[in-house]
């Protein structure tokens, strides 16, 4: 019983069976989350820095609070206010964490690739807590292990994904995750979002229609627009992108069936999705915010189990 | 390899235990039971199935506990996960813990750390088939014993179950 990797990069390293692994240990600390005192010894042993180069709630909470309730022992690191403002490179960065004996780094940066270039220059096992516009693992996963509990199986079920496409690194590792697990995707959005040859690339559908892509659906992951990678205009306004591609209960309503809603927050309400869809019944949003702990606990147990040498 | 319990001694040796449970947790008051995942479980669900013709059958609280995350050797290897179902509260409760093999008894430590994350027991017991004597790396003794035996360190002990093996046996190798 073991990853097939050392580091969790990307959801494009791992096997069908990692996943596999990844998803059942979850189960398993989703149960630990229940219990009166919330708690394992697991990790008693191993220090973990969260290394955060850009913006955060959810993901470094979810990690930080996953650290603890294994017992790990935790550093926060966010660039702001570090050395990193005074032009300390990454690696120089790391080094320097690492030489206080630390075990594991997990890593949020705004340049795609930058747990990548750690990994080969470090000993350390590292986890992306997002790369720029290039994946997300955790992200997909916490998807995955979502789905899974509400629907029973991820294999032949169909997956709309919503919104802006080109620039998110969630689209990105849900479509790995997904394709590889056997399930169903479609890409939705304006084609100004959407990556000219993703249909090639990764063998999924493309809808320019929000409503043909909602009725084809068993889950609607609609993702943020994110503003702050947008360089150029990709559409005329949030208002007209809103009157497109908006999720709202009437849309939803007006489907011959229910479909389960999902989004990986920040929330932008009223762009992307309105507050009578996020909040509703169909929506899964909060639990996927609370699988997110148990996953990541899965991922950080996987990742330092067997690493000391007999 | 030496049979140590064939089919006929196995069944009454969990008679045997299954009444000496009774003789001490009277009725079951304020007792509960929990194997020990993965392979206590086989033994445990024996003994609660006997309790079942001997008492009320609300009257068993029955859990299982897995002791993976208490491990004190996951840095060198990992272990399969099986689940925990305690589903009832054990505050103040007699707990009586079943396993198959007590060998160096660093899983009923671990099983011990695991309970008392679930509350504050009254009493813990220990309820074992094999206890392999001599072998013990830390001060920790059984109060129910099916069979106690003599083994050097490079043996093993192989316990047999129907459900799983096709056959009821213990035996040395």
């Amino acid at each position: 019983m073991q990853l097939s990797t050392k580091h969790l990069l990307g959801i494009r390293d791992l096997q069908p069976d990692d996943i596999q692994l990844i998803l059942d240990t979850a189960t398993q600390f989703k149960e630990v989350l229940q219990r009166p005192i919330k708690k394992v010894p697991t990790l008693r042993d191993v220090t973990i820095v969260n290394l955060f180069y850009e913006n955060s709630t959810r993901t470094r909470i979810s990690f930080e609070l996953a650290e603890k309730r294994l017992s790990a022992d935790t550093i926060n690191f966010t660039a702001s206010g570090s050395s990193a403002a005074k032009g300390e490179t990454l690696l120089d960065t790391v080094n320097n964490i690492l030489s206080m004996k630390v075990d594991m780094v997990v890593m949020r940066h705004s340049a795609s690739g930058a747990p990548h270039f750690l990994a080969k220059h470090i000993p350390a096992a590292i986890v992306n807590a997002g790369d720029g516009i290039n994946e997300h693992p955790t992200q997909a996963l916490l998807d995955a292990f979502s789905i899974r509990e509400t629907l029973g199986t991820l294999a032949g079920k169909k997956i709309a994904i919503i919104g802006d496409i080109m620039h998110s690194r969630v689209a990105l590792s849900n479509i790995w995750l997904l394709k590889k697990m056997g399930a169903e995707v479609t890409l939705a959005g304006p084609p100004t979002l959407i990556p000219v040859h993703i249909r090639e690339a990764f063998d999924v559908r493309v809808e320019y229609n929000l409503r043909k892509a909602l009725e084809w659906c068993d889950v609607a992951n609609v993702l943020r627009i994110q503003l702050e990678r947008q360089n150029q205009p990709l559409f005329s306004s949030l208002r007209e992108y809103s009157l497109a591609y908006g999720v709202n209960k009437r849309l939803l309503d007006s489907l011959n069936k229910e479909i389960v809603i999902m989004h990986p927050g920040p929330i932008n309400r009223g762009v992307e999705i309105d507050s009578d869809a996020a909040d509703s019944k169909q929506s899964i949003i909060l639990h996927q915010v609370e699988n997110g702990v148990a996953v990541r606990m899965a991922v950080l147990y996987l990742l330092a189990g067997g690493t000391t040498k007999p | 390899m030496k049979i140590i319990l064939n089919e006929q001694q196995l069944a009454i040796t969990i008679q045997r235990l299954t009444h000496q449970l009774l003789e001490n947790h009277l009725d079951l008051e304020n007792t509960v039971l929990i194997g020990i995942q993965p392979r206590g479980i086989y033994f445990s669900d024996r003994i609660v199935q006997q309790l079942r013709s001997l008492v009320a059958p609300e009257a068993i609280h029955y859990g299982k506990l897995d002791i993976t995350f208490y491990r004190d050797d996951v840095r060198t290897g990992l272990h399969e996960l099986n689940k925990t179902e305690i589903p009832f509260s054990i505050e103040n409760k007699n707990v009586i813990l079943i396993d198959d093999v007590l060998w160096t008894g660093r899983t009923i430590r671990a099983a011990l750390d695991a309970l008392l994350d679930f509350g504050r027991p009254a009493k813990v017991e220990l309820c074992v088939l094999i206890d392999r004597r001599f072998s013990r790396q830390l001060p920790i003794q059984a109060d129910y014993v099916g069979r106690p035996i003599d083994s050097m360190i490079t043996q093993k002990v192989m316990v047999y179950w129907t459900e799983k093996h096709g056959k009821d046996e213990v035996a040395l190798l």
